[in-house]
């Protein structure tokens, strides 16, 4: 046989030997005992790694679940019923569990009904457009529709429909990235039960937004007097006050602004 | 006095398609009073000046209407007699909303003057640079910087070289030029109180050779100069008009990066800024005028006007004729830092240099698309970036790396974005990136640039 194949078959093999060794001694001697509840409590978590718990995502959260006594409601998508499971998992209390909320997009100025004052032709991003000339809608407070929140979304729970963001609350985990992400911050995250809201974020007096969009806030204050003090008009617009109980479907035929909507 | 071809020339920069020839021989005329006067109260880099009127006042020309808040800040003066007839809030040109007093003018001719000086040889400096301020005097290429700001330069800061700014760069706007041409005596004075209050012992005007004209007046207006004066003919080229690209070109000297003219000892003034301080001096007149150029090739009659600051920008081109029906584009300022605008209800300020109407024909019309590393943006970079690069990172939404390869030291020329072959909106991706670092440094403003 070649000496060469001989020689190299036993420098290999004696270094593949060598380095078997001491990988063996090192997973003996080295290991890093990791908890085994953190594995099952990532299990109870959805593994979105959405961050919207405040921790690096979702091993992070079990970690600081199991390790630093982290509260057990915060992670939306599970609900309650995951706190109940991580509960169970730790035999410790799971809380009332976290209300479930979901992102809104405060605008209901679609292209049928809100104006655009000029014509963008530049970067397809809503930061981009709203640093040019303030942006291109009529209405300097309304959804730009470049779908900045769309893409910032990790489950694609947005979707732009007639030329603005509209969120599906089925899907929405409530990680607030979009929150972040539309400069225009029109984006606020509401209690998932909540069914009554007013899709309007405009500021300016009534003749100014009838001018610009069909479906704005007029700040007339109609809809403070049929749903008592769960709306409230702050300025010229109208805000919904989340934490009272909101049912009244008349708000939304007596609308005057065509604003206040299921969604 | 002498005249004499710069040897240097900056780095990098383009040859656009001037189109000046259209107004660059039409005198610079006067406008009838508009009807409604909207003076903002933030013609001026820095703060915005504080009303001092109410609605219903009568108020004289060159009245004092909101007055300097702060450091770096201007006072704003009325340019005409009249009535104010509302404070309200009107977008500017760069799409934000600014506080601005609406003036209703009366005809009549009742003025308002401060002391003028009897002569500027032998004035004491503060009491011109306190003048200069109180006239509300800002830098007129663009920017706006408040002049008395600039001419006050710290403790220990040896300013040398004037220089004059009359590159005029920008496409199409021949203001200064036809302010050099009409106006160079005055200019000529407005450079001598400059050099006495800064002690300065070289003065440089800079001009394009592609003005020909100006060059010559200016020769003559300043031929009973003393000491190191000279006409400094520089090539043209875009953005010679740049303040840190034209004390390259002039002097030879680099502005450190993140420092200032004023840390190479030197002060860059435009011609029409020269102007007002003349008029502030020995007039004793507020910056409540300036020449502004309206064209492009969607207006009837494309000249060069001398408007009050507060002159709604449809005002301006009635007073051009108006536009032709196939307008496409309105920009306020030249065609490559200027700002589009989106609506006409736009008022002057003491910035504005030029109106741009444009037909399709005369527009980009083009998709972006994948960078090809060609290198030609940095090529053209005058501030020695890579905008490719850059671009991409902004893109990617990896602004930190934009950042560490200097993103904040792009002047938003345009050179770049003008010679992209891909048709990359280069210097809106710059906008954008800039945006949002100044935002992160607003939040933590520990991490501000030292």
């Amino acid at each position: 046989m070649d000496p060469i194949i001989i020689s190299s078959t036993f420098w290999i093999g004696g270094v593949g030997l060598v380095s078997a060794i001491a990988l063996a001694v090192a997973d003996k001697f080295l290991t890093v005992p990791e908890d085994p509840l953190i594995a099952k409590v990532t299990e109870c978590l959805p593994g979105a790694n959405c961050g919207g718990c405040g921790f690096a995502g979702c091993a992070d959260y079990a970690r600081a679940i199991v390790k630093e006594d982290a509260e057990l409601n915060l992670c939306a998508p599970v609900g309650s019923a995951g706190a109940r499971a991580i509960g169970a998992v730790l035999g410790r209390d799971p809380g009332t569990g976290a209300e479930r909320k979901v992102a809104l997009v405060l605008c209901c100025g679609d292209f049928t009904e809100a104006l655009r004052r000029s014509y963008y032709n530049g970067i397809a991003e809503c930061s981009a457009a709203q640093a040019t000339a303030g942006g291109d809608k009529g209405c300097t407070y309304g959804c730009l529709g470049y779908a900045s929140c769309v893409r910032s979304c990790p489950v694609q729970a947005i979707r732009l429909e007639k030329g603005i963001a509209k969120v599906n609350k089925k899907l929405c985990i409530s990680c607030a990235k979009c929150v972040a992400t539309c400069p225009r911050k029109l984006i606020k995250l509401v209690p998932f039960k909540a069914e009554i809201h007013v899709l309007c974020s405009s500021q300016d007096k009534g003749p100014v937004v009838k001018k610009v969009c069909g479906t704005g806030c007029l700040g007339c204050k109609i809809c403070t007097k049929l749903a008592g003090d769960a709306i409230i008009v702050d300025g010229f617009l109208a805000k919904v006050d989340y934490s009272k109980e909101l049912n009244n479907p008349d708000l939304i035929t007596k609308c005057p602004g065509k604003c206040i909507r299921l969604a | 006095m002498k005249t004499e071809k710069s040897t240097f020339n900056f780095k990098g920069g383009i040859h656009p398609q001037y189109f000046k020839d259209v107004t660059s021989g039409s005198a610079i005329r006067s406008i009838p009073t508009p009807e409604h006067l909207f003076v903002s109260t933030q013609q001026h880099l820095g703060a915005a000046a504080k009303v001092v009127v109410k609605q219903g006042d009568a108020i004289k020309r060159n009245q004092l209407i909101g007055e300097q808040n702060g450091h770096i800040s201007a006072p704003v003066h009325a340019p005409v007699a009249g009535k104010v007839s509302a404070i309200v809030s009107v977008p500017t040109a760069a799409g934000r909303m600014s506080q601005a007093v609406i003036i209703e003018p009366n005809g009549s001719d009742e003025v308002d003057f401060y002391e003028p000086f009897k002569e500027w040889q032998g004035a004491n400096e503060k009491a011109m640079i306190a003048r200069i301020k109180e006239a509300g005097v800002v830098g007129m290429g663009g920017a706006g910087f408040p002049t008395g700001v600039k001419l006050s330069p710290p403790p220990g800061k040896k300013i040398d070289t004037l220089i004059i700014n009359g590159a005029e760069c920008e496409p199409y706007l021949t203001a200064d030029h036809r302010m050099m041409v009409e106006r160079a005596n005055e200019i000529h004075i407005g450079i001598e109180i400059l050099r006495t209050i800064l002690g300065a012992r070289t003065v440089r005007v800079a001009i394009e050779d592609n003005k020909s004209d100006a060059i010559q007046i200016m020769e003559a207006a300043l031929k009973k100069m003393t000491g190191d004066v000279a006409i400094s003919v520089l090539e043209t080229s875009y953005p010679q008009g740049a303040e840190k690209q034209q004390i390259f070109s002039v002097t030879g000297r680099e502005v450190p990066r993140g420092g200032l003219p004023m840390d190479i000892g030197c002060v860059v003034e435009n011609v029409s800024t020269a102007y007002a301080v003349y008029d502030a001096i020995m007039k004793g007149q507020p910056l409540t005028y300036r020449a502004i150029t309206v064209t492009g090739d969607a207006i009837e009659n494309p000249s060069n006007l001398w408007v009050p600051c507060g002159t709604q920008y449809q005002t301006l081109l009635s007073a051009c004729g108006g536009l032709t029906s196939h307008v496409t584009k309105v920009v306020s300022g030249g065609p490559m830092m200027g700002f589009a605008v989106s609506g006409l209800d736009v008022p002057t300020t003491k910035t504005s240099s030029g109106l741009l109407c444009l037909t399709q024909a005369r527009l980009a019309n083009y998709t972006s698309q994948a960078c090809i590393s060609c290198g030609r943006c940095v090529e053209a970079c005058p501030m020695r970036l890579i905008p490719s690069e850059m671009s991409q990172f902004i893109e990617a939404e990896d602004v930190a790396s934009a950042e560490q390869i200097a993103l904040m030291d792009c002047v938003e020329c345009g050179s770049c974005a003008f010679v992209c072959p891909a048709h990359r909106p280069l210097v809106h991706h710059f906008r954008r990136g800039k945006g949002v670092v100044l935002a992160k440094r607003a939040a933590s403003p520990s991490t501000a640039r030292k």
